[in-house]
């Protein structure tokens, strides 16, 4: 991803945040490129992906920071405690390495149930537990009431990246395959319907999971792999092509292929929404040589969080970083990152 | 990936029907569709690549977010910044701007109370909770809608809930649709009609809007595979030279429509003239409410100058001509330049349903390339 460095802050320090600043399209992009990354600039943080490898004594370390302000904090399938300990572990698997310490900040609003809280730690202690991750530090602020919603929470993770492990869009090349790991949009659709009381509840649950074990055992079985994204905020669509603007690819997808479960189809359909732009908690889209793919498959569908796994598309040349995708009914087009938030349609 | 339980949608279906378009289309047809979710679906499966290069598709005026005057968001706007009200919305309309270019979304960033809502009945939850406050609804829709705007209205009154208005820009489709039909600058030769409008309204409304422009209306849907049986259907009639009205989507539409639906709707509201933003004045092409639900007209309640709608942004953003086909989005010079749907001139590159956003969002045109790549 290129830096503008030189351009300093044009549009952005005019206006205010909104909420499109939020959701990972292009505003959210530029956020990052124009006001974070322009100031933060150095050679660890230029890849922007989900996490950073940094040189260590005893190989690498990747680091990696996150932060969670879901509403509702209880939803169908988690709550935030789960998600951003499954988040943070998520992105570290991303750089390849094995989660290790995490921090855990929480900013709280006056008012809020110590009793929530305690679910919510202790969620977050077995997410943890289970994945061998210890929570070693973190920090508590209170803000008055109205000031947050509940709780947010804030981490840090640092993992230790698999020895001969070396995951970046760069590896990238022409014939690639691209998988997508489970069905795409449950995470989204589930906050959205259970905030919004839309009458889907318990049909479409949110799919935070930790990925490690599915993504470990791909790691130390598939040589290899190139890239490995977590699908979380904007979407597939939008990850895809974070991936091939950094890659300098074009990258096609068929729209056939990518699984979807049946309740998150229609919803969408029903709300107006691109299930390709809808966020995941437990999506990872995997770029690797075709000649690995079938390989790759396996490994991943004898989890229980990979048995829908599927090849969804292709790198297909050096070309403008765009993403392709062949329509249900055989036709192409171009698959864009989203400028705005998705809403629901009005009619 | 299926959208839908994938029964109208396959690739055979589609290509069947395309292949039966090729074999029988002997001259250059326009055909609008008028529903932007039906633009959504053209645009987005790229069902032209699949017709034959005789025929032109027009992308109509059906996105009510689009055809809603800046008027109106000024008087939401006002009513916010300066009599304190909580503004409900769905969230389509937060990124519309009013005149001054600023939408919703900036006045509601910039602390001033807006929510979006998902239903216009969560706004009499929201209104009985606070009864200290005013709840102003931004009632914007189509027949599709409406009735649930006037079911909310009813169970309003029923409710005795005192501090909830409408600030309305509601309207119906035939009369747009007649008017731009018949206007020779558009120069449609036959008319896909939105199939969820017509769920409500029925097929009576199109076959007399068939006869009145003396041009074919085919009733549609939203699947791809809809789509191309709306065009082949239409361009049958259009080559034997009828005039007619068609239902190609009969198993959603009845022929009677929702009659439940309409006795609500013409319960709570009348017919009336109405400006399309970017199109002008239309006669009986909007709703408002009957004098006897007026306590909820936020317009009286708050003496709003919406009553006498203009149309301010016209001159700057072309949109209307885009959707009254006498313009193509390509050819807008602010399209993909000035417009985006970052920088928005027009509420046509902010929709889900707004031509604009669909093109830009969805299609090659901002690329400058052909749209199918092999």
């Amino acid at each position: 991803m290129k830096l503008p460095l030189g351009c300093n802050i044009p549009e952005m320090e005019k206006g205010k945040i909104t909420m499109a600043h939020g959701n990972g399209g292009v505003l959210t992009q530029r956020l990052i490129e124009e006001v974070f990354a322009a100031n933060f600039d150095n050679a660890y943080l230029s890849e922007l992906n989900d996490g950073a490898v940094l040189p260590w004594s005893n190989g690498n370390l990747a680091m990696t920071s996150d932060s969670f302000v879901v509403n509702p904090l209880f939803f169908p399938g988690g709550n935030i405690g789960e998600l951003a300990v499954n988040g943070i572990i998520n992105d570290l698997l991303c750089c390849g390495a094995v989660p290790m310490f995490m921090s855990a900040s929480f900013i709280i609003e006056e008012g809020f149930e110590i009793s929530k809280l305690n679910v919510i730690a202790s969620s977050m202690a077995k997410v943890a537990k289970d994945n061998g991750m210890y929570i070693v530090t973190g920090d508590t602020k209170v803000v008055e009431r109205g000031k947050c919603d509940g709780t947010y929470i804030s981490g840090c993770g640092i993992g230790n990246v698999l020895h001969g492990v070396s995951l970046s869009p760069k590896n990238i090349k022409c014939g690639d395959a691209v998988i997508v790991t489970a069905p795409i949009a449950e995470h989204g659709i589930s906050i959205l319907t259970s905030r919004e009381g839309l009458g889907f509840e318990g049909k479409i649950q949110s799919d935070t999971a930790s990925l490690k074990t599915m993504i470990t055992n791909l790691l130390f079985n598939v040589p290899d792999i190139r890239a490995i994204r977590d699908a979380t905020r904007g979407g597939v669509a939008t990850v895809l092509n974070e991936i091939a603007e950094a890659s300098d690819k074009t990258i096609i997808i068929d729209e056939e292929a990518v699984p979807i479960n049946k309740n998150a189809a229609a919803a969408a359909a029903l709300l107006g929404l691109d299930p390709l732009y809808v966020a995941n908690e437990g999506v990872m889209v995997i770029i690797l040589p075709m000649e690995r793919a079938a390989e790759a498959l396996s490994a991943l569908k004898r989890d229980r969080h990979g048995k829908d796994a599927a090849i969804v598309g292709e790198v297909m040349d050096d070309g403008e970083g765009e993403v392709y995708i062949k329509t249900i009914i055989g036709t192409e087009r171009i698959l864009p990152t989203l400028a705005n938030e998705q809403f629901p349609r009005i009619c | 990936m299926k959208l839908n339980d994938g029964t109208f949608s396959s690739q055979d279906e589609v290509e069947i029907i395309a292949e039966r378009i090729c074999r029988i289309i002997d001259r250059k047809w326009r055909i609008m569709e008028v529903c932007g979710g039906q633009t959504r679906s053209i645009v987005k499966y790229n069902v032209e690549a699949l017709l034959p290069p005789q025929i032109e598709l027009v992308h109509g005026p059906g996105c009510p977010v689009c055809v809603t005057p800046s008027v109106v968001i000024d008087d939401a706007v006002s009513l916010v910044k300066n009599r304190g009200v909580t503004l409900l919305t769905f969230g389509d309309m937060m990124r519309v701007p009013d005149s001054g270019g600023k939408p919703l979304s900036d006045y509601r960033a910039g602390g001033n109370s807006v929510k979006i809502i998902y239903s216009p009945l969560d706004a009499l939850d929201f209104a009985a909770a606070d009864t200290g406050r005013e709840f102003v609804i931004l009632a914007v829709g189509f027949e599709t809608t409406a009735p649930l705007y006037a079911f909310a209205i009813t169970e309003a009154r029923k409710r005795k809930i005192r501090n909830l208005s409408f600030l309305s820009s509601l309207y119906t489709v035939p009369a747009a649709i007649g008017a731009i039909a018949s206007d020779s600058e558009s120069r449609i030769d036959g008319i896909l009609a939105a199939g969820h409008v017509c769920s409500i309204t029925g097929e009576r409304e199109y076959e007399i809007l068939s006869r009145k422009i003396n041009k074919p209306v085919v009733i549609t849907g939203f699947e791809p595979a809809d789509i191309m049986l709306g065009i082949y259907v239409c361009l049958k009639l259009l080559q034997c030279g009828m005039a007619t009205s068609k239902n190609a989507y009969r198993r959603a539409v009845a022929k009677e429509g929702n009659i439940k639906a309409r006795q609500i709707m013409y319960e709570v509201f009348e017919s009336c003239d109405s400006v399309w933003h970017g199109i002008g004045l239309i006669p009986e092409s909007g709703l408002r409410l009957k004098k006897e639900y007026e306590q909820f007209d936020a317009a009286k309640r708050f003496s709003l100058k919406t009553a006498k709608m203009d149309d301010k942004n016209r001159f700057i953003c072309p949109a209307g001509e885009i959707m009254q086909g006498k313009m193509q989005a390509g050819q807008c010079k602010y399209f993909g330049k000035q417009c985006t749907p970052e920088t928005p001139l027009g509420a046509a590159m902010i929709t889900a349903e707004g031509v604009c956003s669909i093109l830009y969002n969805y299609s090659s045109v901002k690329y400058g390339k052909a749209a199918v790549i092999r």
